[in-house]
């Protein structure tokens, strides 16, 4: 079951990857990333993080990728247009590509040791408790300044986004 | 059949699919000519990365499981890791949104082979 459950939303995921490098509209882009998010979360919850699935739905597939839809709406973002562009990422960019697929993919397939994902099991070390137990904990008492000081970082963002996109006198279109 | 419905996946299989995920991600932003899909190339990478923490710490619980030794709670520490990314994510969403609406208010386009004032 595991493993049809993986192999369905890992091509899910690969499936929407690809689509988003196909598609021309950002719009079209923006729902295949959303397809590929949702997979993700899936696979999460196969691999015992079940608080990290609910979040990757509401915070990725939900939030962000609403935000995205939204710019690209407001924006009103036609077609890509194909234009010739620097040449220096065909020499450059896809040979780095393959050498690091190549390599990520070589040391991944000689790991020995590497275990196996069975069946949804959360990541807690009593019976009873559960994979949010843990983090909660973790996260309330020995990591609590990180955490706190992660919200001042969303509210110094959420003044940034608010100060940038404002029209200003900055903002005026520049004449071409 | 039944076999088929207790198969085990190996872990390497998901970080497989993470390296896969981030090099679309990497070609992605390469070919891609429009600022919103660039900016999404790069989310779809930092999700890549957040595949492998979460593989990573399901390996570490594994481990603990089989040898019951070193602290246990630290098998969750790659949940944490991604849930630091997710809030870091979502708060550069934000700015390099308003970052790129700035930009289509100056210059009217969304190519990034006219947005060229800082090139040589």
């Amino acid at each position: 079951m595991h493993l049809i459950l993986f192999l369905v939303f890992a091509a899910f995921c690969l499936a929407g990857a690809v689509n988003l490098l196909l598609q021309t509209h950002p719009i079209d882009s923006a729902l295949s990333l959303i397809v590929v998010m949702v997979s993700l979360a899936v696979l999460y919850l196969m691999l015992g993080a079940e608080f990290l699935a609910a979040a990757q739905v509401i915070v990725y597939a939900g939030a962000i990728m609403v935000l995205f839809t939204f710019v690209v709406m407001l924006l009103n973002a036609g077609r890509e247009e194909r234009t010739r562009g620097s040449r220096s990422y065909k020499v450059v960019g896809f040979p780095a590509v393959v050498i690091i697929l190549a390599l990520i993919a070589t040391v991944v397939l000689h790991t020995q040791n590497l275990g196996a994902a069975g069946l949804a099991e959360g990541l807690s070390n009593q019976p009873g408790e559960t994979n949010l137990d843990v983090l909660g904990t973790m996260l309330f008492t020995k990591l609590l300044l990180p955490f706190e000081v992660t919200s001042v970082l969303i509210l110094i963002a959420i003044l940034g986004a608010v100060a940038l996109a404002r029209p200003g006198e900055s903002g005026k279109p520049v004449s071409k | 059949m039944s076999h088929l419905f207790q198969q085990q996946v190996p872990l390497s299989l998901y970080l497989l699919l993470s390296a896969l995920l981030f090099s679309l991600g990497i070609v992605g932003f390469l070919i891609k000519r429009n600022l919103i899909t660039m900016f999404m190339s790069i989310e779809l990478m930092l999700n890549a990365v957040n595949l492998t923490f979460v593989t990573f710490a399901h390996q570490w619980h594994t481990v603990f499981l089989q040898t019951h030794t070193g602290p246990g709670a630290d098998a969750v520490k790659g949940q944490i890791f991604v849930f630091f990314v997710m809030m870091v994510a979502a708060a550069e969403a934000a700015v390099g949104l308003a970052i790129i609406i700035a930009v289509f208010r100056a210059r009217a386009t969304l190519a990034v082979d006219r947005i060229d004032l800082m090139k040589l």
